[in-house]
């Protein structure tokens, strides 16, 4: 399991990469792996307002369908448009091309409370149990 | 606790991701959905059906006793021949879909889905007709090897001549030396063959077909696949598409039925049903709209439901998003506009002739 230490988790398997306001956001590469084959992805539009722990889009395997939660509230200030034609993007790279959205995040409260990977590895950990 | 196949512990070994399914501790995925998808689409792959269940038939009453519970005519099928067709309650309802091996008259086997093991026994017990009917479920490993290389990857370890053995024949022979059932038939819609054996034989089965599949790019598949690929070409799934209050005519499977064979349960309803016209059709459709219609949504029509989805996928081959749903006579015809409501948003769609995937002929 993949795990990257510079990034910060949620208890919803979606990760955030903050650079001061602005928090780009996927999958982690446990819930890929988990979900399978993506097919299908759904992706709100830039201008659309998130909110943290609120589902923003969905992403389908051949079998299940899952929302996405927000990890933060703010603007939609950036989509990955590819994305929606290339899904299994998200299973090859959940990190790196398969990033969903950017959102301009409006509360510094939102990122005190997500998970360090240390953190998140023992949830999954905990959670498989 | 769920069940597992005489194979449980060479899936997990093989990586398999394991999943309830029906009360059975199965394999969904192996490598993944698409990889597997693909590889019995153009290779071969090789499914552990164990789950599916067995009840025979024998004596001097089972073809006639047989006959009057199952919608489809046996007798106009040969020794060595298998059979589609429905059992039905009274109404019409579907109790399974199954089918039907013809070891001979007084020799029957009846292959049932894995979640109607025990309710199929006790319906056809309870109309046995004067016929021996006895659950051998347990009794028997069923792998299924289906894709266009098939035939070449189980010829070698068999003496039958495979290239005799027709769609929907079946044989006695051994398969690396292991007394087997071999069919042509399958729920993929690609060439292929299901193989009954012992339990206690199953594992070498498996491992001798994978053996011989090394070099023809053989793929074990799961539950997963299996389900993208008969969706590809609309065979029905038990529980999704049909049920104990649909009827076979509703389903689309009135092939199956032959009114005109003499009485069997259900025929009376289905008659009536005829008269009066259906109120349902289950038909295919394409979404022309992005996402994925899936077992449950609502249909509309001018923003009103009309009809239900009953299965949905994105097709691996055909990459649009299909599905099967029941909609009114009205709107059942090819080319109809339907909507289907995906979350709240309604998502055009159009009803289109099924299969949505045929294979080449070659």
């Amino acid at each position: 399991m993949n795990v990257p230490d510079d990034l910060k988790y949620t208890r919803d398997h979606e990760w955030a990469r903050v650079q001061g306001a602005r928090v780009t956001v996927g999958i982690t590469d446990f819930a890929q792996d988990q979900l399978g084959d993506v097919v299908y992805v759904e992706l709100p539009e830039v201008g659309d307002v998130v909110k943290k722990g609120e589902a923003f889009g969905v992403v389908e395997s051949t079998k299940a369908v899952s929302d996405l939660f927000a990890p933060v509230s703010g603007k939609v200030v950036e989509v990955n448009g590819p994305l929606v034609d290339a899904p299994e993007t998200v299973n090859e790279d959940p990190y790196e091309e398969g990033w969903m959205i950017v959102v301009e995040s409006t509360d510094a409260k939102d990122l005190a409370e997500l998970l360090d990977a240390g953190a998140y590895k023992k949830f999954v950990e905990e959670e498989q149990e | 606790m769920a069940k597992r196949t005489p194979l449980y512990d060479v899936h997990v070994q093989s990586g398999a991701r394991m999943v309830e399914f029906a009360g059975w501790d199965m394999p969904v995925q192996y490598s993944g959905v698409l990889d597997e998808h693909e590889g019995v689409r153009t290779r071969a792959g090789l499914f552990d059906v164990s789950h599916m269940g067995e009840v025979v038939f024998r004596g001097p009453k089972a073809l006639e006793a047989l006959n009057r519970v199952f919608t489809n005519d046996l007798g106009k099928v040969a020794d060595g021949q298998a059979q589609y067709g429905c059992l039905c309650r009274e109404n019409g309802g579907i109790v399974d879909d199954v089918v039907i091996y013809r070891r001979s008259a007084e020799d029957l086997l009846v292959c049932v889905n894995a979640g109607n093991r025990d309710k199929d026994f006790e319906w056809l017990r309870d109309h046995a007709g004067g016929a021996q009917v006895t659950n051998e479920s347990d009794d028997w490993v069923q792998l299924a090897l289906q894709g266009p290389r098939a035939q070449a990857i189980l010829q070698p370890l068999t003496g039958t001549d495979l290239r005799a053995l027709k769609t929907f024949r079946f044989t006695e022979a051994d398969v690396a030396g292991i007394r087997c059932t071999i069919a042509r038939t399958g729920y993929t819609g690609e060439d292929g063959f299901e193989l009954f054996c012992r339990p206690a034989d199953g594992v070498r089965l498996w491992k001798a077909l994978v053996e011989a599949g090394r070099g023809q790019g053989l793929v074990p598949a799961g539950l997963g696949a299996r389900d993208t690929l008969r969706l590809e070409v609309a065979y029905r799934l038990y529980g999704n598409d049909m049920d104990d209050a649909t009827t076979p005519l509703e389903a689309g499977l009135g092939w199956v039925v032959k009114l005109d064979k003499g009485d069997f349960i259900g025929r009376e309803a289905m008659l009536r049903q005829k008269q009066a016209g259906l109120s349902r059709k289950l038909v295919g459709f394409v979404l022309t709209d992005p996402g994925i219609a899936r077992h449950g949504f609502d249909v509309l029509h001018d923003g009103k439901k009309v009809g239900v989805v009953a299965s949905g996928t994105k097709s691996p081959t055909l990459k649009t998003s299909i599905g099967l749903a029941y909609v009114p006579p009205a709107l059942a015809a090819e080319g109809s506009a339907i909507s289907i409501d995906i979350r709240g948003r309604p998502a055009s769609a159009q009803v289109v002739k099924t299969p949505f995937y045929v294979r080449s002929s070659t």
